[in-house]
């Protein structure tokens, strides 16, 4: 039995398909700057047009992510920014946007030094409605899916361009939510363009999925023209970090109303290309 | 009863180890998972690294009675097994060449490793140039600052040395520099992981290469006695040395296994790198095993006077031996190891790699506790002239203005 809170993805993910457009999910990492900016600056990102909003809850060795989110993570972590913080946030946005699909991307030892139990279930409290957990293997996911299934979080899963179809179809099969296809080899951070493996790979999972998976293309991706590139070849949605995450990092002065005008003038003109397919 | 030689079972030992890594770098695990089981026990593989191990290396090392050592304690009997005398100063040459040979076969020419004091880099370097590939090392900023002289050495040796500016930028954030780097180029490039951790099969794999340490002492202690040794003493970082060392003693269950971990400046300071001894449960680079980490999760700074030691994790396979209670893990502080550096420079004169010193630290102790006819075998696991820039800012009472004072042993 999927929870209605899981639901939310899925509604979300069919309410685009209603209105031909696709998905756009925006990543930021909690409690960066700082917890009060945090919350304006995921405000911003859903005025502008964010689908599903992403909340990276910082790890001390993210071996998944490039030297943007790395330095958030870094400067997140040296400010006191704990779990617990991000799930506070979690929980306030969760009141003003009843219907927001929340997720979580955190790297395993997070769930894992509190336990995955405790943690999943604190997450759910607080109103997430999955996960996306860069190191976790299907392999080794006995728990993690456990608890997902138990609490009806969506578990989202990795596919990178070098993925064999067996385990594609293995982790269309078990991923709720979406299925992350990280489009390049390498970490996250923006590129100026994509190589033809990319969309080769979106094409092959595309092909592999059912209706029911939905597909979101993440790593790189940071202008309109990306947004369409993605789209046209099959996309349902796609994830934008990065670029957000500098957009912040370069945040210095106290003009928070300017970061948070830019960042909504930015993610619109994403949302933009992504009703445009 | 499984025999614990047969571990690891299905990636894990007991509930250790495993595989947490970004899907990218699946493909990679398992083609080198294949592709080792498959090559590891051809005739030729296995001829041409012994002909490297011996022609070029200079196995087998000896294991040698250190009787003025013994006689100073006064109890059992300390032998030393000499991986210092190996090529490049430390054990890690025997992974370096094994890995390389490997990745050869696998018709990979990149190969990328980490290194935190050095000496993994330096093997790395030279197996690279000596079997005709190309090496880039990552290294910790603060590492490369603490350890020139082996950063120097990787250069000369014709390998790119990184520098890692990010997080601790210590050992540690070099591993995850390098896992960035095979993620972005997994189909050329193979990572040479230089202790028995990381994602299955590295562990083991590691450990393989490292047994022939082990092997060697079984076989060389014949000319000793015929009874098997009391004790294995062994330092513990990643745990490479040690692994290698109770690898092919495992079953024999009247050897008692030791690993020493770097008490630092003393557990209560907590600077230290003590894991298997304070740590907790965890998943880092890619295994499930022991860390230093804060209640959240974030991993902990860690703090060793000898930097091959200073490491927040551990071998998953260690931790089972742990579990299980095969093997005890005790500390060395900072202090300790000075001790037992000059005490071993003194009286055999030996100058040991302050890693190895944590290891002589423990024997010594135990030694005292031991009857006369037992033997404890210590893995001498690097020769210390990499560390004297260290002893010198560390050793005020042994050395004042540069002299060394009137330290005896007698």
């Amino acid at each position: 039995m999927i929870s209605r809170q899981s639901n939310r993805i899925e509604k979300k993910f069919n309410e685009l398909k209603l209105k031909k457009q696709k998905g756009l999910i925006c990543y930021v990492m909690g409690g960066y700057p700082n917890p009060t900016s945090s919350k304006k600056i995921i405000t911003s990102l859903i005025e502008g047009g964010a689908d599903i909003i992403e909340i990276g809850i910082p790890f001390s060795d993210p071996i998944a992510d490039g030297p943007i989110i790395q330095e958030a993570s870094f400067r997140a972590l040296q400010n006191g920014i704990t779990p617990d913080i991000c799930l506070n946030l979690i929980r306030k946005i969760r009141k003003t946007y009843p219907l927001l699909p929340i997720l979580i991307m955190t790297y395993s030892n997070i769930l894992q030094k509190r336990g995955f139990k405790d943690f999943m279930e604190s997450a759910k409290d607080a109103g997430t409605d999955g996960f996306i957990i860069p190191d976790m293997t299907i392999e080794e996911s006995k728990d993690y899916l456990y608890y997902s299934k138990k609490l009806g979080l969506a578990s989202v899963f990795l596919v990178a361009p070098n993925t064999s179809d067996f385990r594609i179809k293995k982790t269309l099969e078990v991923s709720t939510g979406f299925v992350y296809l990280v489009s390049v080899f390498g970490t996250t951070g923006m590129r100026n363009s994509f190589n033809n493996y990319t969309l080769t790979a979106i094409k092959k999972i595309k092909k592999l999925s059912s209706n029911n998976n939905n597909i979101s293309v993440g790593f790189g991706i940071s202008t309109p023209n990306h947004v369409k590139l993605m789209s046209n070849i099959g996309a349902d949605a796609v994830i934008v970090g990065s670029a957000i995450i500098q957009m912040v990092n370069r945040y210095k002065d106290n003009n928070i109303d300017n970061l948070q005008n830019r960042l909504k003038n930015y993610v619109t003109s994403l949302k933009v290309a992504c009703s445009e397919t | 009863m499984t025999k614990l030689k047969e571990y690891p079972i299905d990636g894990k030992y007991g509930k250790f180890g495993g595989k947490y890594i970004p899907e990218t770098l699946i493909p990679a695990i398992n083609e080198l998972e294949v592709a080792y089981e498959k090559i590891k026990n051809t005739l030729n593989f296995k001829k041409e690294l012994n002909y490297y191990l011996h022609n070029y290396a200079g196995r087998p090392t000896p294991l040698y009675f250190a009787k003025n050592l013994t006689d100073y304690v006064g109890g059992a009997k300390i032998l030393l097994k000499r991986e210092d005398l190996l090529h490049g100063g430390a054990h890690k040459t025997n992974n370096c060449l094994g890995q390389c040979l490997l990745a050869k076969k696998m018709g990979k020419k990149r190969i990328i490793a980490e290194t935190g004091a050095g000496q993994h880099g330096v093997g790395t370097a030279m197996a690279a140039a000596v079997l005709g590939l190309k090496a880039e090392i990552y290294m910790g900023s603060i590492d490369i600052e603490r350890q020139k002289l082996n950063s120097f050495r990787m250069e000369l040796l014709g390998a790119k040395v990184h520098s890692v500016n990010s997080g601790t930028k210590t050992l540690k954030d070099a591993i995850n520099e390098a896992l960035r780097d095979w993620i972005t180029n997994v189909k050329s490039t193979y990572y040479l992981i230089g202790s028995v951790v990381g994602p299955h099969p590295y562990p083991m794999i590691v450990r393989d290469f490292q047994s022939v340490i082990g092997k060697e002492i079984k076989s060389q202690l014949k000319k000793f006695t015929t009874r098997l040794p009391a004790a294995l003493v062994c330092c513990v970082g990643g745990g490479s040395n040690a692994m290698g060392t109770f690898y092919p003693f495992l079953d024999d269950n009247d050897v008692s296994l030791y690993g020493v971990e770097a008490g630092g400046l003393g557990i209560r300071t907590g600077k230290h790198s003590a894991t298997l001894s304070v740590g907790s449960e965890g998943i880092l680079h890619g295994m499930r095993t022991y860390l230093l980490q804060d209640k959240y999760g974030q991993i902990n700074d860690t703090h060793s006077i000898s930097a091959g030691l200073d490491y927040p994790g551990v071998g998953p396979q260690h931790v089972q031996l742990k579990d299980i209670g095969r093997a005890k893990y005790v500390t060395c502080d900072d202090n300790e190891a000075l001790d037992a550096f000059f005490k071993l420079t003194r009286l055999e004169g030996i100058i040991p790699a302050l890693e190895s010193c944590h290891a002589v630290s423990y024997a010594m102790k135990l030694a005292k506790k031991m009857r006369k006819e037992q033997n404890i075998i210590v893995t001498l696991s690097g020769r210390g002239d990499k560390d004297i820039d260290q002893v010198i800012k560390f050793s005020k009472k042994y050395i004042s203005g540069g002299k060394v004072g009137d330290f005896s042993t007698k």
